[in-house]
C-alpha cells in the first residue's frame, strides 16, 4: 500500500493542476469569459487528489458542483475543461452542461451535478451495475457536508451496505453549505458518525494531507471491492475562496479564512516531498513550471474553438 | 407611487405580512444572513430575528413537508426553494400531502402556506437551474399557481398567496428580479384568479404570463411601429386560471397567441388554447390559436444557446406578423 515516487510525484501535480486551473476559472469568470455560474475547490486540492489516487484507471466516481478537482484528477483533459466552461462544441459536454456538468465516462467520471446529493443514488447504482456484471470496479462518491442532509444520502447508504455493494461515499466537510457552517445543518458532530446508523465502517481523515487521504481511501476501495461492503469517509478540509462567483463571505471571518490558507494542502506536500527528499525544489518547481504551460494551451485551445451551431440545438435530447 | 424593483417589492411584501400576522414565518436554505441566493429575504432576519426567518439544512423534501404540518396546526409558512428546479425534490410532500389533505380529510384540515423558487434561464446557470415549469403545478388539484411579472402584481400577489388557505406556488422568473416598476405606497392585495390586461389593443391578443409578458410588451411597441395594436393579456395565476378576461379580449381581435417560458408541449398555454377553443370566443377566430414556448429540451449552458430555448422578444414579434398575415 505503500506510495511509489511517481505516484507521490503525480499527486503533487495533480494538486498543482488543480489549483492552477481553478485560479485560471476565476480570472476568466472575472473577465467574463466564463458564463454562469461555477464552484472553485481552492484549498480542497488534496481531498479529490488522494481519494482519487486510490482507485484503478476504470474505476468510477460521482462528483458534485464543485467538481473540476475531481475530474482534473480522476484524468480529466484541461482543454476539454476549459472549452467546456467556454461553452464551446470541443467542450466535454459540447457547450451543453458548463461547469456543473461536466462528466468524461470515458475516464469514468460520471459527472459533476446541479443537484445537491444528486450523485449519491447515481454512485450507489454503478455500484449495483458492478456487482451484477462482477467487472471488479469500484466507486468512489464525492458529496458535501451539505449534502448530508438530503434524504438521499440515508436511502442510498442503508441500500449500499444493505446489498454489500462496491461504493466508498467521501464527505468533502469543507465546514459550510453555502453559508450554513456544518454545526448548523447537522445534529451529530461528525459526518462520519453516520456510518454507524447504516452499519459500515466510518472515517474520519484530514482533507489537507494528501497522503493520509489517500491510505484511508485506499483501505476503503480494498474493502469494497473485496465485496465486503461500503464505507463512509469524511475528509475535514475548507473552502479558500465564495461558495461561488455571488459570495461575499458574509458568513465568516478573514481570520477563519487565513488560518486555513496556512494549511494550505499544496505547500505543505511540497515541504513533505522535500523534506523525506522525494524530490527537489528544482524538480517541484519544474513540474509546476509544466502544469501552467498545460494551462495556457488549454485556454489557448478553449479560445480558438468553435461554439455550437443553433441548429444542432434539440438534438442529443434522446438516445 | 414609487418606482422599486421586483425583489424589493417582493420583499416588502414579506415583510408586511410578517409584521401583521405572527404566524407567517420563513423557511428555506440561506435565507438568513446570506438573504437567499437572489437576495430576496436580504434583512428580514435583522427584523425577525432566527425564529421566523429559519435556515434549514438542505433537505427540500422535509422542509416542504414541515410547512405542510406547520400549517395544518396552525402557522402560515413561507418556503424559499432555493432555485425552481430543486422543487422536484418538494413534490411528494407538496403534492401527495400538502395539496389534498384538505379533501382527503373531508374538509377538516387546511394548508395556508406558500412555497416560492426562482424559475428561468437566462443566466447561464444550465439545465438544473434554469426550468420554468410552474404549469406542471397547476395540473395538481388543491394547488394554486401564481406567476406575477411586476413590482406592483408580486408585492400584491405575494400578500394574496401568504392570506390564501390553501397551498400556493409562487413562480419568480429570476431575470424579473432586477426590473423596475411602480408600487403604491398604501397596503394592497390581488385577488387570486384575476387577470390583468398589461396593454389594451384590437388587433390580436398576447397571453403571456411571467417573463414573457415584458417580452409581450417590448413586442407590441415594435408592432405598434407597424399600426399593428396589440392587446397583452396576464393570467398572473395560472391556478384559478381567469379564462373570461382572456375569452373577452380574443372575442375582441378575433386572433390569439400564447406566451409561456415552461417547455411547449403540454405547457400551460395548450390549456388556455383549449378554454378559447371550447369557448363562444372560437366563434370570432379569424387564424388558428398560436403558441409559443420553450423548445422541449434541457436548458443548454453556451449563452447562443441558451437565448434560442425560450421564446424572445423577435420571435414574438414574428408570429404576431405570420397571424396577422
Ligand atoms: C437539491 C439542491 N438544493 C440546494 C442547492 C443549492 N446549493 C448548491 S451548493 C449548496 C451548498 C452545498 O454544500 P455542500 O454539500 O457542503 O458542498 P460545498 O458547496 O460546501 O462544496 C447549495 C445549498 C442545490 N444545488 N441542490
Amino acid at each position: 500500500m505503500d506510495l511509489t515516487t511517481d505516484k507521490k510525484l503525480w499527486m503533487y501535480r495533480k494538486m498543482y493542476e488543480i489549483r492552477c486551473f481553478e485560479l485560471e476559472v476565476d480570472r476568466l469568470f472575472k473577465a467574463n469569459m466564463i458564463w454562469g455560474t461555477c464552484h472553485l475547490s481552492v484549498g480542497e486540492e488534496a481531498t479529490a487528489v488522494g481519494a482519487i489516487a486510490a482507485l484503478e484507471a476504470d474505476d468510477m466516481i460521482t462528483s458534485t458542483h464543485r467538481g473540476h478537482g475531481h475530474c482534473i484528477a480522476k484524468g480529466g483533459k484541461l482543454p476539454q475543461m476549459f472549452a467546456e466552461l467556454l461553452g464551446r462544441e470541443t467542450g466535454y459536454c459540447r457547450g451543453r452542461g458548463g461547469s456543473m456538468h461536466i462528466a468524461d465516462i470515458d475516464t469514468g467520471n460520471l459527472g459533476a451535478n446541479g443537484i445537491v446529493g444528486g450523485g449519491i443514488p447515481i454512485a450507489t447504482g454503478a455500484a449495483l451495475a458492478s456487482k451484477m456484471k462482477k467487472d471488479g470496479r469500484v466507486t468512489l462518491c464525492f458529496f458535501g457536508d451539505g449534502a448530508n442532509n438530503e434524504g438521499v444520502f440515508h436511502e442510498s447508504l442503508n441500500i449500499a451496505s444493505l446489498w454489500k455493494l462496491p461504493v466508498v461515499y467521501i464527505c468533502e466537510n469543507n465546514l459550510y453549505g453555502m453559508s450554513v457552517a456544518f454545526s448548523r445543518s447537522t445534529a451529530v458532530k461528525n459526518v462520519a458518525d453516520r456510518a454507524a446508523a447504516y452499519d459500515m465502517p466510518g472515517e474520519i481523515v484530514d482533507g489537507n494531507d494528501v497522503e493520509a487521504v489517500y491510505h484511508v481511501v485506499k483501505k476503503a476501495v480494498e474493502r469494497a471491492r473485496r465485496g465486503e461492503g461500503p464505507s463512509l469517509i469524511e475528509a475535514k478540509t475548507y473552502r479558500w475562496l465564495g461558495h461561488s462567483k455571488s459570495d461575499a463571505n458574509v458568513y465568516r471571518t478573514k481570520e477563519e479564512i487565513e488560518e486555513w490558507k496556512e494549511k494550505c494542502p499544496i505547500k505543505r506536500y511540497r515541504l513533505k516531498l522535500v523534506q523525506e527528499k522525494i524530490a527537489t525544489d528544482e524538480e517541484l518547481d519544474r513540474i509546476e513550471k509544466e502544469v501552467e504551460k498545460e494551462i495556457r494551451d488549454a485556454i489557448e485551445y478553449a479560445k480558438n474553438s468553435p461554439e455550437p451551431s443553433v441548429d444542432d440545438i434539440a438534438n442529443g435530447v434522446y438516445a | 407611487m414609487a418606482e422599486k424593483l421586483y425583489i424589493d417589492a417582493l420583499r416588502e411584501g414579506l415583510r408586511e405580512e410578517m409584521q401583521r400576522d405572527q404566524s407567517v414565518f420563513l423557511l428555506g436554505e440561506d435565507i438568513g444572513i446570506y438573504g437567499g441566493a437572489f437576495g430576496v429575504t436580504r434583512g428580514l432576519i435583522d427584523e425577525f430575528g432566527e425564529e421566523r426567518v429559519v435556515d434549514t439544512p438542505i433537505s427540500e423534501q422535509a422542509i416542504t413537508g414541515i410547512a405542510v404540518g406547520a400549517a395544518v396546526a396552525g402557522m402560515r409558512p413561507v418556503v424559499e426553494i432555493m432555485f425552481f428546479d430543486f422543487l422536484t425534490l418538494s413534490m411528494d410532500q407538496l403534492i401527495n400531502q400538502g395539496a389534498k389533505i384538505r379533501y382527503m380529510f373531508g374538509g377538516k384540515a387546511k394548508v395556508p402556506m406558500v412555497i416560492r423558487a426562482p424559475m428561468g434561464c437566462g443566466t447561464g446557470a444550465a439545465a438544473q437551474h434554469s426550468q420554468s415549469f410552474p404549469g406542471v403545478f397547476a395540473h395538481f388539484p388543491g394547488l394554486k399557481v401564481v406567476i406575477p411579472s411586476t413590482p406592483h402584481d408580486v408585492k400584491g400577489l405575494i400578500k394574496a398567496a401568504i392570506r390564501d388557505d390553501n397551498p400556493v406556488v409562487f413562480a419568480e422568473h429570476k431575470l424579473l428580479y432586477r426590473v423596475k416598476g411602480e408600487v403604491p405606497e398604501e397596503d394592497y392585495v390581488l385577488p387570486l384568479g384575476k387577470a390583468d390586461i398589461k396593454r389594451k389593443g384590437r388587433d390580436i391578443t398576447i397571453v403571456a404570463g411571467s417573463i414573457m409578458v415584458i417580452r409581450a410588451l417590448e413586442a407590441a411597441k415594435e408592432l405598434e411601429k407597424e399600426g399593428i395594436d396589440v392587446e397583452v393579456i396576464d393570467p398572473r395565476t395560472l391556478k384559478p386560471l381567469d379564462m373570461r378576461t382572456i375569452i373577452d379580449s380574443v372575442k375582441k381581435t378575433g386572433r390569439v397567441l400564447i406566451v409561456e417560458d415552461d417547455p411547449l408541449s403540454f405547457g400551460w398555454g395548450a390549456e388556455v388554447a383549449a378554454g378559447i377553443a371550447g369557448s363562444e370566443a372560437f366563434d370570432y377566430l379569424d387564424a388558428p390559436v398560436k403558441r409559443l414556448g420553450g423548445l422541449d429540451i434541457p436548458i443548454p449552458y453556451n449563452p447562443n444557446l441558451e437565448r434560442h430555448a425560450v421564446p424572445q422578444v423577435e420571435n414574438i414579434v414574428e408570429a404576431v406578423r405570420e397571424l396577422l398575415r
